[in-house]
């Protein structure tokens, strides 16, 4: 939408459309994921009621996140864990080296976490000299690729198996045009159990903190999280301010949305409580802001904070599944991450709230119940009023009010654009025309119903 | 009753049959139907493009032409649920608010208002039903796919009343299309991507008809079939329902 070098969600989008076999294969694919899905879901006759619940405990944690992180915070110190408090991206980077620096370490090892892809981590630490080996099989692919993760939950999803066997002939040594998935994931099994017994700092995301017991949760399926912060001495753990529960009983209600959602998993293969560190090793904790006290500030966006990073929006969405994780420029793509983007930077995300048809199935999945469509229309007015809509449009927008304001230039518009279309249809149906470009016009009656109307039964 | 029939913009221009269809309809059911013949356009392509504030001239216009009926009926889910959702006006709020309540899509009105229990239609061909998505997730036309809850549609209960139709079954059965408004050339693409791939779900399903409460995303649809050279049609449903 905004010109420049920089290409907007449209532009990538048509990219990824020149590729229709491999728009199929990625449609297909999320799909399947979708009907898992639905599949499990089916099987919990409560699970609306299981979907409302998560979104008040969210609710409730929202209007009061002051007093749970500090309930967290001081049970997480008893507990013997450190914490640290992250104002933005560039604080929680910072504090992240100083820990490796206390240590004398360039290398870490890290699972995944959407928070550091957020705030550019890996990158950070590169330029100032430390190694970070992803170990999340999705995450380590597409690292290896130097790509991002374009889905949340499977960030190598737009990669084929063929591509990654490629990718680990030449970086872990396999044998050329060998891309069988199990000889691929022993091969990475084999490298990362290197890496993890290896490393003395792991990294990991946060699912869930506790403020009641100050303890975190992390799921993954791989058990990477585990292995790494098992093994290392020091545990560092990084966590939006938004990813607090109030109490420890509460995971009975959200570890039940958030693999049936994601995967139509019933629970994830490692749901892990880390409380306090073993004996002689350390664990951080570092609470992160960017930019969430802002979007805690405005209302209409607040709830879209009550996310648990399940990607379900993603699956379902129409959109998402026909244009790529990486269409949307932006750390955590799809609807959900539509939503949130705006609030980092409104004018370089301008075009991600009109990366949808507002289907409203976002909405549906959505286990915390973040009513993802309406956020999407309400950034819309936002983005616009704050003038980061492009000129072109404003004024199309201008002339299609004041025409639509007045019945006489209606009424002579529309059957102007009837007689275009009937007698000189070239000037519409050519390519400056986007809706000719793969799809015909419609054939322009000889009369508009108003004036059929007027024919046939008010001819006074 | 008194019924003020709001025909979209588009529909009045492209589409005046499903228009036609929809009065004769609801004249068959015994309503009184009276056209305004001052009316444009609900607002919604202004709103969904983030320019809501540029709707104020298309909101006093319609509460200027509607706001003496009883009931509101308009051939289309998303136009129905823009104006439900959106319409307002400072000085008169409360006429705003009575219009908002009473604006139905025509398919809802026949079975929530007349509550329709039969209709002389024949129809005997092969029809693809399309979920709009304004009007089944919006206006909660049709039970969604993504919920855990019993089964129910508004347009699929007033189809099975006529006689000899075949309703084809679809892989999606609540996919988009595709059209969204102004997505259809802002996304142009993904929209026609959308659109080929709802279409083939149509035809793998041997649909000799695609039909929907909203001629948006049928009007897409027909596009994306004739550009194909498809023999397969679009009928709004006033047009099956009004049917010999």
């Amino acid at each position: 939408m905004e010109s420049g070098t920089i290409k907007d969600h449209a532009e990538l989008a048509a990219d990824f459309n020149k590729d229709e076999a491999r728009v199929d294969w990625h449609d297909e694919t999320l799909w399947w994921i979708r009907q898992k899905r639905d599949k499990s879901i089916h099987q919990i006759p409560e699970w609306e009621a299981l979907r409302e619940m998560g979104s008040q405990i969210k609710n409730n944690v929202l209007a009061n996140l002051d007093k749970y992180l500090l309930q967290f915070e001081a049970n997480a110190l008893a507990n013997g864990v450190k914490i640290h408090w992250a104002a933005d991206a560039k604080e929680h980077n910072q504090i992240v080296l100083s820990l490796l620096r206390e240590q004398s370490l360039s290398r870490m090892v890290k699972s995944k976490s959407m928070l550091t892809e957020e705030c550019g981590l890996n990158e950070y630490l590169e330029h100032n000299g430390i190694q970070v080996i992803d170990s999340d099989l999705g995450e380590r692919i597409v690292q290896l690729a130097k790509e991002a993760p374009s889905h949340i939950v499977l960030p190598c999803i737009h990669k084929k198996k063929e591509e990654i066997g490629e990718l680990f002939h030449q970086h872990l040594g396999t044998p050329k045009g060998n891309s069988d998935p199990q000889f691929l994931t022993d091969t990475a099994r084999a490298h990362l159990r290197e890496i993890f017994l290896t490393r003395k700092v792991a990294l990991t995301g946060v699912n869930f903190a506790v403020a009641e017991t100050g303890e975190i949760v992390v799921c993954t399926n791989e058990g990477n999280a585990d292995m790494g912060a098992n093994l290392a001495d020091v545990h560092i753990a990084s966590m939006g301010i938004e990813k607090i529960i109030p109490e420890r009983r509460h995971l009975g209600v959200f570890l039940r949305l958030l693999t049936r959602s994601a995967t139509g998993q019933p629970i994830t293969t490692y749901s892990s409580h880390f409380k306090k560190p073993a004996e002689g090793k350390e664990m951080h904790i570092i609470l992160v802001d960017n930019g969430r006290s802002e979007q805690l500030g405005r209302e209409d966006f607040r709830n879209s904070l009550k996310c648990i990073r399940c990607g379900a929006c993603m699956n379902t969405c129409p959109v998402y599944r026909r244009s790529g994780g990486h269409s949307y420029h932006s750390a955590i793509a799809g609807p959900i991450g539509s939503i949130l983007a705006p609030n980092l930077d409104m004018k370089k995300y301008a075009d991600l709230p009109f990366a949808s048809t507002l289907c409203g199935s976002c909405t549906n999945v959505c286990p915390v119940k973040i009513d993802i469509h309406d956020q999407l229309y309400k950034w819309r007015q936002v983005i616009v009023k704050n003038g980061y809509a492009p000129e072109t449009k404003k004024v199309a927008m201008k002339v299609m009010s004041w025409t639509l304001a007045s019945p006489t230039a209606y009424h002579t518009a529309g059957k102007a654009a009837r007689l275009l279309l009937k007698y000189a249809p070239f000037t519409v149906n050519n390519k400056l025309n986007l809706w000719y470009k793969h799809r015909d016009m419609p054939a322009p009656p000889e009369q508009s119903f108003g004036e059929w109307y007027k024919a046939n039964r008010n001819k006074g | 009753m008194t019924v003020g029939l709001f025909i979209p913009c588009y529909v009045d221009q492209f589409y005046p049959g499903a228009a036609i269809a929809t009065l004769q309809l609801l004249e068959k059911l015994g309503v009184k139907v009276v056209y305004p013949q001052n009316q444009t356009c609900c607002g919604q392509p202004m709103a969904n493009s983030g320019f809501e504030h540029l709707t104020g001239g298309c909101n006093d216009l319609f509460i200027k032409n509607f706001a003496e009926f009883d009931y509101v009926v308009a051939p289309s889910g998303s136009c129905a649920l823009h104006l439900k959702q959106h319409l307002h006006d400072e000085s008169q709020p409360e006429v705003a608010a009575k219009l908002r309540t009473n604006i139905y899509e025509l398919t809802s009105f026949l079975t929530d208002v007349l509550k329709v229990e039969e209709l002389p239609a024949r129809f005997p061909h092969k029809v693809g039903v399309h979920q709009s998505c304004h009007g089944q997730r919006g206006l909660h036309l049709s039970q969604m796919s993504e919920l855990v809850a019993p089964g129910f549609s508004k347009p699929g209960r007033l189809l099975n009343m006529v006689k000899d139709i075949e309703i084809i079954p679809l892989n999606r059965i609540d996919e988009c299309c595709g059209f969204g408004g102004t997505f259809c050339v802002a996304e142009e693409a993904v929209s026609v991507k959308m659109g080929v791939d709802r279409v083939a779900d149509h035809l793998q399903h041997g649909a000799e008809y695609i039909t929907g409460v909203d001629m948006s995303c049928l009007m897409h649809m027909e596009g994306i079939l004739n550009r194909e050279g498809s023999k397969v049609k679009v009928l709004h449903i006033a047009e099956i329902l009004n049917g010999e």
